[in-house]
């Protein structure tokens, strides 16, 4: 008698929660006791990436730390949608000063914090793209190099969304904003241009970075959580879909984002003092164009007007990271 | 204890008095003895459960400030000039979050041309931004001033900028009466933040606030530097009683001026700043000359005393008002201060831009100025010392 | 800490007073849908709601769950050609769930550990008589009795069971699982009479039931004219299974031909081979894709060394020798001859063609009309006779285990309801939970749990079971498999991927949209892995 092997398999490992498992295999998102360190009744636009991986994030550091968490936000659309006078969404303690500083502030609250020897409090900064990537930098990089005892995380929606879609250091070639029109004969934001801040962050030997998206859920509060064992700098970007920026369906940021790690073109790894250690695999590998299509700032790459070259172009992209990031199971492409 | 010292190591061992928590700084000249000396002090060990923090700009530091001040720490800064400028946007921020941050402005001018000397320039640019301002005459005020900041900032919890001249007074050795420790623990009380980070008692800090509750946010700043007008006298009296000595000086009024002879004297000069000193040698010379004369040097510039000047103003025929800065194209900046104080009096006014980038301040070129203002021999605004001849065509 | 700054300085989760609620156009609404194994059940399974119990181990409840349709999920779960399977969505992402495999743990689980059902509480007072014990006539004495009524059967045989012990082979199907179910049917109260043929149904009427269901099965083989010499042996496999259940096998001689394409010849070839034949040799017009019988069946019998003749038909039988034809499929996919002869050596044939039902019961009972050898009935399965209702192999439609079981519990209702002056009316059907709906993205990849086989040369000349059962630990896995179609399984994706928090987690695990709050961006539905969230326009 034979018996095919058993093979692991499980909702759970993939979906937010499962009632088949144990509370501490579960998401810390299917708590019905979470934090919710933002909660309802913020003005995010609907289907929200942003909104989505704050809480992710937040939610996992304070169940990590014991509810020991201060935040400290840029300026930007996770700022504005939360804290209009004369309501605040967040149920932890949370400052915001300006666009460009977050991460000296940050450094400014863990300082204080070590000096009144309440090191057990520990120091998350958030900010998007613009206010990390741009306009923060500046302070990011002090914050890293000094190795400040603080969290730095970034949610990437490719530009400027809370000034209406302006191009940024981190919108992606071809992406058209309202300035890098998708007009001309290179329409959308240049080649060649932009940067990725995770391989800046691991140039400051710094103990921890790692990027992530909304759509996966236990790999980004696992990072939070491993984010949270370090002492020191640390890096979490996490790339999060903006319907109105990407112009895309309210209800496609979860699926965009796994989109964009299943072609490669967002890859998602881990690096302590400057090594990559992990990357995580492409499960259901898909060509660029399945993430670019449904949305509406590559249309342009489409259609009967459509711009095959540049698409392609992209794809290398995505083929050069799979490469660089180890994001292909070996053997499992042959 | 009286020692002979340097104006940039006493506001350091005066800071070190007051036992920040955290100090930053990004160097500039001419603020960088204050912080290397501070440096120094936290890594011996002489400031007790303080951090000192070096920081990648000037924007940097002050957020830090912000940062450590809204966790609930006593914070300290210095800067200077350009780097005043750079932490501009952070520096509103700072007294827009009613964060009691102590700052140094070592005063310098602003570029370009590029000029590493001193006038009020800097300071002046944020005289608006909602940040006391208090200006030393000399480097005992400015010790006595730092520790005399920080019981005022924590009792309206308002950030305080002690303006002192750079170069001329940071890097001038002098008799200082260092304070002592046991007298600023004396005189400043334990900080207890307005508002702080806290994970027992979660706020958030930094809302956005619309049309429907800016402007009385912007009144409630206001209001604020009226609290503190209000409350300097009481607190200058107090420091006086800890320390036996006033702290903007000798000549100190209410905490807000300082009053050399401006009473019963037709002409007054309005100073602010290391200035006031070689103006008050100045007026001696002419008092015993026979010219009824004074100097009215303002400390509290911001809030600014209206009404103690219009006070010891009001019996005068000519105010002259000697200034480090000026609003180009109009004129002076004080001036239009003393102006507004002196609103309905027939006194003759005259301001007189000087010391520009370091440029020196002579007795003589004083008392040319003065007697020419006295005779109504002067326009509304005069530079002092101009060489017009060296002005290509 | 005193007074905190006007406007910039605000007290925690002060938002909940904005209810973002009003942006919303449209709103998520759980739905429960049809999964399409429930779907294709002919037997009405809830196999859904069943695996979603097993998947928790619960394994008693979810044989309660399923037995609350099918009472013989052993027999089932061995019998059954689980067209749940064919239907199942799981196809489309790897394997098919082995919803039959879990079927029939659960229902040797319940022969182990003896779990009875639960009699009904209160009694009708009614009395039906069901004519046959196959498949759907103990399937409508099951659901009578549940429901109150007294139920008698009577079966003609010696023993209980019908096609199930008398057309299936015992290798497929063990008769000491039949004796524990139809036992347990028993146990709850339906009287069986064996050896009861009968004839007469105004009679039974008058010996006082209120209502009568047929179930007699296809018992008798069809024949068909083939020219056959007179020292040729043929049989119909029919009587050959009958006989050999009976304990008294057929001569067949070495070399056995059968004849047809269905089940019944896969099972006629294999027992063949089981009762000493050296060859085994199907015969069937058409290919082998065209072919009635089940894959698995005709795979089976390939793996125990039968061969197939495909698109071939009998022409004439004589003594050890038959002449085929071989056909060709025209463009319509029919069989055409060829003209090209073969021949085969035979000791016997054995046709498998079909089976009809012996009808000489109702023939000449007023009101009853027969039509192509089954009897017509209403839409409530009443034959013409009042209080006559018939199902299974003797009206129209499949003629499987599960089909009988499936038309012996509609016909319950329909009886159930007439007894009581009623009329039963099926519920509305949710709609189906098609693969299109699902995110498959959360379900892990897993392959079926192959069911553990004997190995093919050890059973050819055995009648032990052939396919083996699965155990707890696989069964286990295997139900977890289930990508509960269309009905929510707390995965707490919706609860998770909300931007607006407007997902209430209920203590029992199930959820609540927060009107409140939802804005309605679909984020819930579209993450939902098994497609049980609708969003639906905001009526203002």
């Amino acid at each position: 008698m034979t018996v095919t092997p058993l093979k692991f398999y499980q909702v759970g490992s993939f979906a937010v929660g499962n009632r088949l498992l144990t509370d501490e295999e579960r998401s810390e998102q299917s708590n019905p006791n979470r934090v919710n360190a933002l909660t309802s009744g913020h003005r995010a636009c609907q289907g929200c990436g942003e909104a989505l991986g704050a809480r992710y994030v937040l939610d996992t550091a304070m169940a990590a730390t014991d509810g020991k968490i201060m935040a400290v936000n840029a300026t930007g659309c996770l700022e504005v949608f939360s804290t209009p006078y004369p309501e605040t969404s967040w149920r932890i303690p949370w400052l915001h000063s300006l666009f460009g500083n977050a991460a000296a502030v940050a450094s400014g609250v863990a300082t204080a914090l070590k000096a009144q020897g309440k090191t057990d409090i520990r120091v998350i900064a958030q900010g998007g793209d613009g206010g990390t990537v741009d306009i923060g930098f500046g302070p990011l990089s002090g914050m890293w190099e000094r190795n400040d005892d603080v969290l730095y995380v970034c949610y990437d929606n490719e530009a400027y969304m809370n000034t209406g879609v302006q191009r940024s250091g981190a919108t992606p070639p071809a992406a058209r904003t309202n300035t890098s029109h998708a007009s001309g004969p290179e329409p959308g934001a240049h080649f060649n241009q932009g940067k990725f801040l995770p391989l800046i962050a691991m140039a400051h030997h710094i103990p921890y970075v790692a990027t992530a998206t909304v759509a996966d859920l236990h790999d980004l509060e696992a990072k939070v959580k491993k984010a949270m064992t370090f002492r020191g700098a640390r890096y979490l970007h996490i790339l999060v879909p903006c319907p109105l920026g990407w112009g895309s369906r309210s209800d496609e940021t979860i699926m965009l984002s796994r989109a964009a790690v299943e072609s490669g073109f967002f890859p998602v790894f881990e690096a302590e003092h400057g090594v990559m250690t992990s990357s995580k695999k492409i499960r259901r590998r898909i060509p660029v164009e399945e993430y670019l299509k449904p949305q509406k700032r590559y249309a342009h790459l489409f259609g009967a007007n459509g711009r095959p070259d540049i698409v392609e172009r992209l794809q290398r992209i995505a083929d050069h990271n799979i490469e660089q990031y180890d994001l292909v199971e070996k053997g499992a492409e042959e | 204890m009286r020692k002979q010292i340097e104006g940039s190591q006493a506001i350091a061992q005066s800071v070190a008095t007051c036992r920040p928590g955290v100090i930053c700084a990004y160097p500039i000249s001419p603020q960088t003895h204050i912080v290397e000396a501070l440096d120094d002090l936290v890594r011996r060990g002489r400031i007790e459960h303080c951090e000192f923090l070096n920081v990648e700009s000037e924007f940097g530091a002050m957020s830090v400030a912000i940062g450590a001040s809204a966790a609930g720490s006593r914070v300290y800064t210095a800067t200077a000039s350009q780097g005043l400028l750079y932490m501009v946007e952070a520096v509103y921020n700072a007294s827009g979050l009613g964060l009691p941050i102590v700052m140094t402005v070592a005063n310098r001018a602003i570029g370009a041309p590029i000029n590493i000397w001193n006038d009020h320039t800097d300071a002046m640019s944020q005289r608006d931004s909602g940040w006391i301002q208090l200006y030393a005459q000399d480097n005992q005020a400015a010790a006595d001033l730092h520790i005399f900041a920080f019981r005022l900032a924590e009792r309206v919890s308002m950030p305080v900028m002690v303006c002192m001249d750079g170069f001329v007074l940071t890097h001038a050795m002098e008799q200082i009466d260092v304070p002592e420790q046991e007298q600023a623990d004396a005189f400043l009380t334990p900080f207890v933040p307005r508002q702080k980070l806290d994970v027992d008692n979660p706020v958030s800090i930094g809302a956005m606030v619309g049309p429907e509750a800016f402007t009385e946010v912007r009144w409630l700043a206001h209001h604020k530097q009226l609290e503190a007008l209000a409350a300097i006298p009481g607190l200058a009296e107090e420091f006086a009683g800890v320390f036996g000595r006033r702290a903007a000086g000798p000549n100190d009024h209410l905490g807000l001026v300082t009053d050399y002879y401006t009473e019963g004297a037709e002409t007054v000069v309005v100073a602010l700043g290391a200035t006031i000193g070689t103006l008050e040698d100045v007026i001696d010379e002419l008092r015993e000359a026979g010219t009824s004369i004074g100097v009215l040097g303002i400390t509290s510039y911001r809030p600014f005393p209206s009404a103690v000047i219009r006070e010891r103003l009001q019996h005068a025929k000519r105010v002259i008002v000697l200034e480090r800065a000026f609003a180009v194209g109009i004129g002076g900046v004080v001036d239009a201060d003393i102006r507004m104080s002196l609103m309905g009096l027939d006194i003759a006014q005259n301001t007189v831009v000087a010391g520009l980038g370091g440029r020196a301040i002579t007795r003589a070129s004083l008392r040319d100025i003065i007697a020419k203002s006295i005779a109504g021999d002067v326009e509304p605004l005069t530079f002092l010392d101009l060489n017009e001849g060296m002005i290509p065509a | 800490m005193a007074e905190k700054p006007f406007a910039i300085t605000l007290d925690v989760g002060s938002s909940l007073a904005n209810k973002t609620g009003t942006w919303r156009t449209e709103r998520p609404v759980y739905v429960h849908r049809l999964p399409p194994c429930n779907d294709a059940c002919p037997a009405g399974e809830d196999v859904q709601g069943w695996l979603y119990k097993a998947e928790e181990g619960a394994y008693e409840e979810a044989w309660r769950r399923l037995t609350v349709n099918n009472p013989m999920p052993a027999i089932m779960g061995r019998v059954c050609y689980h067209p749940c399977q064919t239907a199942c969505n799981r196809a489309q992402v790897d394997e098919t769930v082995g919803i039959n495999s879990v079927e029939r743990f659960l229902g040797d689980e319940a022969i182990k550990q003896g779990w009875a059902f639960a009699k009904p509480e209160t009694s009708t007072g009614k009395r039906v008589l069901v004519v046959g014990s196959g498949p759907s006539g103990l399937s409508a004495a099951y659901h009578l009795a549940r429901l109150g009524h007294a139920v008698t059967i009577r079966e003609s045989a010696e023993q209980p069971g019908g096609m199930m012990r008398y057309g299936i082979p015992a290798y497929r199907l063990p008769r000491d699982i039949i004796d524990a179910e139809v036992q347990r049917i028993v146990d709850l109260g339906v009287v069986i009479e064996c050896n009861a043929k009968v004839t007469d149904i105004p009679a039974v009427f008058a010996e006082g039931f209120d209502a009568v269901f047929l179930a007699v099965g296809a018992h008798l083989g069809k024949r068909a004219y083939i020219p056959a010499g007179e020292s040729a042996r043929i049989l119909d496999a029919v009587s050959m299974l009958h006989d050999t259940e009976s304990g008294e096998p057929p001569m067949l001689g070495k070399r056995v031909i059968v004849y047809g394409g269905g089940n019944t010849a896969m099972d006629a070839a294999r027992t063949a081979k089981r009762l000493g034949a050296a060859e085994a040799i199907v015969v069937y017009r058409r290919t082998r894709d065209k072919a009635p019988a089940h894959d698995v069946e005709i795979t089976e019998a390939l793996e125990e060394g039968i061969t197939m003749h495909w698109l071939s038909t009998i022409k004439h039988i004589d003594a050890g020798a038959v002449q085929i034809e071989k056909m060709q499929l025209d463009e319509k996919g029919f069989p055409q001859p060829t003209g090209e002869f073969d021949t085969l050596e035979a000791d016997s044939v054995v046709l498998a063609l079909g089976q009809d039902c012996d009808l000489t019961l109702i023939e000449n009972l007023p009101g009853v009309v027969i039509d192509d050898g089954v009897v017509q009935v209403a839409d409530n399965m009443m034959t013409g006779y009042a209080g006559v209702f018939a199902a299974g192999d003797m009206v129209p439609g499949e003629r499987t285990v599960t089909a009988g079981i499936g038309g012996g519990k509609l016909a319950a209702r329909h009886i159930d309801a007439w007894l009581r002056g009623d009329a039963w009316v099926h519920p509305e059907r949710p709609n189906l939970a098609s693969f299109d709906r699902l995110n498959t993205w959360y379900y892990a990849d897993a392959e079926k749990t192959q069911r553990p086989r004997l190995d093919a040369a050890r059973r050819a000349d055995t009648f032990d079971e052939v396919v083996q059962g699965l155990t707890a630990e696989n069964a286990l896995f295997e139900a977890r498999r289930c990508m509960s179609c269309g009905n929510c399984f707390n995965c707490d994706n919706c609860f998770g991927v909300c931007p607006d928090n407007a997902v209430i987690k209920k203590p029992d695990g199930t959820y609540e949209f927060n009107l409140d709050f939802c804005k309605g961006c679909g984020l819930c539905a579209h993450e939902c892995p098994c497609g049980a969230i609708d969003m639906e326009l905001e009526l203002t």
